[in-house]
């Protein structure tokens, strides 16, 4: 059974129909690229995965479940994490405390306990303490635990912002323009990161971008999508020579 | 019967004050997204400006009517410059708490004995009383005065609105600042322009509200200012017809309170509707949901 | 210093403070005017603590909270008004009631209403406020003890500072817990990214639900408080103003500082009463200062003067409990 079924998805925005008859189907494991020229409906098809639209019409079923209708939070606790086009973190809290959000849903223990101090919490959240820590070294973080997050250099947020959906342990990791603002460099280190952190945390991954130094390198397979529909879909390499696909990027813009 | 269109007759004299202050309300949150909360108190301080004129000036009162309309504007823009323009693209909650520091200080500072004092002052009107009965129904002349400033003034601000430069800037800043600026707009010039012409509009209202219930007090403005705002919710925030419509079924609703259920009833009634229209309509009876782009 | 030296060392301060405050009090330095001042900068903190968790820990914006001070006061007030004959169990009891009264009208309320934003959320506490304010005024046509506007009386007085001090320091270590616990950063994220928080697992309503309940909650209390403090209980000491001086007090102290609210929340109280001194007949205009208080504060230095800062023993190490396992394994 697919990890994740995207069947005839739409929206309307009042007259507006942002997204047309979009399927997809991700196999656990794999890396799947959305692609397409900006304004193209990528960011409310995720927007739509994480809960925060109703679709319209069509259905998305994860791990066998219809997710139609759920909030972003149920969604979340479903095992589906996300990250956004222009980093949400927590700017005024510790590097530390935006991480250990990721794990509320699964803390393990209730107000009363937290109001207490009850041993119970202090088992619990010193666990979660030790794993919140623990993913932060393993993006590089863990010696700015402390210091609050808008502090960190741009590349570090971005990181932070994945600390923090991994802390949510999914099976589904959505990332939006990941790559976005880096330079040619930073990209080769997203692509190693992404690479990493999906072996390392065995997910699945969706990702929306742009840059073409990220998108060919690691994903399995790329959708192709333009005012709201899918207009090609396949191998990296077939995509980047189909006729369609580069219609619908050079005809709005000079060049790639 | 009678004294049902009666009640009609008195609850549209007080949706007319209402709706003058409540366009001051609509016109500032849509071009600045903000809750003026110190707007009561300029209605309130063109109550007392009107008072003056004609009682110690012995000015005609509508002399006295526009030199309370100069006032509450100075008032206006005043305020806009030293409590909001430092916070206008910082948190709402900053600006709103500046807004009530900003009305605390009128009201407070216009109780003080030098100012207008801390008392209920009662205060007489320079218009004889004139009353007609039409069909058993009282209607006095300070009525048809408020019905015709307002009216006159209402068609005064749409020619504003629609057909002058100043308007189309105000109708520009209030859809994006940055893209009004970026045509040549004078995005603060516009904003103070806005706050002139809604404090002057709550001046009329003072002053017209000052005929019709003969006593003021400093705080004046926060209950008639806060039912003003509600009128504005009402009707849908930041839309001027919607001010209108809203302060006149405030005003009747709150007449009818008043006459058939108990005079103690009016405020809560009044934010019973503001709590059932924030959490059934809040984009008011003629506004359209917007979502947020995430 | 070590962070087991630190919470020994504060707590010893603070039972050295009392036996100071007390000495004070039984030499006569301190007389019943400044004891019953302490008394109530002890009933401000603990309201004030609770729109902490309200506004400066979840970002929501309360203008109605001494609406609910005024309601533990009152439901406190009656019960022990009630039960008096069982003197200190009745007075426990009432705090009890002042409390759980206010928490569940805040929660009753909070449901629909919080799903406002942040302006209007404002706005739709400021009505409530009103419309409690206003029933409390028409109180005593249904329950002619609680006096309506003439104002309720014959609350028996509870005056020994202790009661004060000993419950403002619990209150201060449970809401230090709860601030330290996935819950608190539950409401750190509402405030500082209602979207992000969503997304990462924690649902918006619950958590603001819970916050303004608790909130509500430890104002009744402080209103319990208070109304063994005073002989005299009137509609008129929770209206707007009320709720702007516990709104001072929290934005100026500093939002998300438990230390700053609490320490800000005693000198107010003292301020006030200076301001009552040096002003006279004109205290009943301390609304210009409050104003050029709050304009200038939220101008100047918006995090308030605390903001960001909390005392260190409050804060919890963190420990690290097993050693980190490699990259790559």
């Amino acid at each position: 059974m697919p990890l994740l079924e995207i069947k005839s998805l739409g929206i309307n925005f009042g007259g507006l129909r942002a997204v047309n008859k979009f399927d997809l189907e991700i196999e656990t494991g794999e890396i799947v690229g959305v692609i397409g020229p900006n304004g193209a409906g990528k960011t409310t098809i995720f927007n739509m995965l994480s809960g925060y639209y109703a679709p319209t019409d069509g259905t998305i079923t994860f791990k066998g479940k219809l997710m139609n209708g759920l909030k972003p939070f149920q969604v979340a606790q479903q095992g589906i994490a996300r990250t956004f086009q222009n980093i949400r973190l927590f700017p005024e809290i510790s590097v530390l405390d935006n991480v250990r959000i990721g794990f509320h849903p699964r803390a393990g223990y209730n107000l009363v306990d937290s109001i207490l101090h009850t041993p119970r919490f202090m088992a619990k959240e010193a666990e979660l303490t030790d794993r919140a820590l623990d993913i932060l070294a393993t993006l590089g973080l863990e010696d700015r635990a402390d210091i609050k997050a808008n502090g960190l250099p741009y590349g570090a947020q971005r990181r932070l912002e994945i600390a923090r959906a991994l802390a949510l342990q999914p099976d589904l990791l959505l990332l939006d323009e990941p790559a976005a603002g880096m330079n040619p460099a930073e990209v080769g280190q997203m692509v190693d990161l992404v690479r990493f952190v999906k072996e390392k945390f065995d997910l699945t991954v969706l990702l929306i971008e742009h840059q073409m130094g990220l998108v060919m390198p690691i994903c399995d397979r790329l959708v192709v999508v333009d005012f709201g529909e899918i207009i090609a879909s396949g191998l990296p390499q077939e995509i980047r020579d189909n006729p369609k696909v580069l219609e619908a990027y050079l005809g709005r813009r000079a060049v790639a | 019967m009678v004294s049902f269109i009666q009640q009609i007759v008195n609850g549209l004299q007080l949706g007319l004050v209402y709706a003058v202050i409540a366009l001051g309300y609509t016109m500032v949150y849509g071009i600045i997204q903000l809750i003026n909360f110190a707007h009561g108190d300029v209605f309130m301080v063109g109550a007392f400006m009107g008072y003056y004129g004609y009682t110690f000036l012995k000015l005609p009162w509508p002399v006295a009517l526009v030199m309370a309309m100069v006032v509450c504007a100075v008032v206006g823009v005043l305020n806009e410059r030293i409590a909001y323009r430092p916070l206008r693209y910082a948190a709402k909650i900053a600006a709103l708490i500046s807004a009530i520091g900003a009305s605390f200080f009128l009201e407070y500072f216009c109780s003080l004995n030098f100012v207008f004092g801390p008392d209920y002052t009662v205060i007489h009107p320079p218009i004889p009383n004139i009353t007609w009965i039409i069909g058993g129904v009282r209607i006095t002349n300070v009525q048809v005065i408020i019905l015709v400033t307002v009216v006159v003034f209402l068609a005064l601000l749409q020619l504003l609105i629609f057909k002058t430069k100043m308007g189309s800037a105000m109708r520009t800043v209030s859809f994006n600042h940055d893209a009004a600026r970026l045509m040549g707009v004078d995005v603060d010039q516009t904003i103070s322009f806005t706050f002139a012409i809604g404090s002057a509009l709550a001046g009329i209202g003072g002053v017209l509200f000052g005929f019709a219930y003969p006593e003021l007090w400093t705080f004046l403005g926060v209950m008639t200012g806060l039912k003003a705002f509600i009128a504005a919710v009402l009707g849908g925030i930041g839309i001027i017809p919607g001010a209108v419509l809203g302060a006149l079924i405030m005003g009747q609703v709150e007449i009818m309170t008043a006459a058939y259920i108990s005079s103690q009833a009016r405020d809560a009634v009044a934010f019973a509707i503001l709590i059932i229209v924030l959490l059934i309509r809040p984009s008011g009876l003629l506004g359209r949901n917007e979502l947020e782009k995430i | 210093m070590d962070k087991n030296k630190q919470i020994i060392l504060a707590l010893v301060s603070v039972l050295v403070l009392y036996a100071v405050l007390e000495a004070l009090m039984m030499i006569g330095i301190l007389g019943p005017y400044w004891q019953e001042i302490m008394r109530y900068a002890m009933v401000v903190a603990i309201g004030a603590l609770g729109l902490s968790i309200i506004y400066g820990f979840t970002g929501q914006f309360s203008l109605g909270h001494a609406a609910f001070v005024g309601i533990g006061a009152y439901a406190a007030g009656l019960f022990n008004l009630t039960f008096r004959h069982y003197g200190i169990p009745a007075f426990l009891g009432s705090l009890v009631v002042g409390a759980v009264v206010a928490g569940l009208v805040g929660y009753l309320i909070g449901v629909p209403i919080l799903r406002l934003k942040s302006d209007y959320l404002g706005i739709a506490t400021l009505g409530f406020g009103f419309i409690v304010t206003n029933g409390l005024q028409n109180a005593d046509k249904l329950i002619p003890a609680l006096g309506g506007a003439r104002g309720m009386t014959g609350i028996p007085q509870v005056q020994s500072f202790g009661w004060y001090y000993a419950l403002v320091l619990i209150v201060v270590i449970l809401v230090r817990n709860f601030v330290f616990s996935t819950h608190g950063r539950a409401c750190t994220a509402i405030r500082e990214n209602e979207t992000a928080a969503n997304v990462v697992g924690v649902s918006p309503a619950r958590t603001k639900i819970m916050a303004f309940t608790m909130g509500c909650a430890l104002a009744g209390l402080g209103g319990a408080l208070y109304a063994h403090n005073i002989p005299f209980l009137h509609p008129d000491s929770f209206n707007f103003l009320e709720s702007i001086n516990y709104l001072i007090v929290v934005v100026l102290g500093g939002l998300g500082s438990l230390t700053g609210t609490v320490i800000t929340a005693v000198g107010w109280a003292f301020i006030m009463e200076v301001l009552r001194m040096v002003l006279g007949p004109l205290y009943d205009f301390r609304g210009v200062i409050y104003a050029i208080i709050l304009v200038v504060v939220i101008i100047v230095r918006p995090q308030g003067v605390f903001g960001g800062i909390e005392a260190s023993f409050l804060v919890p190490q963190i420990k690290r409990r097993k050693a980190h396992a490699a990259a790559g394994d």
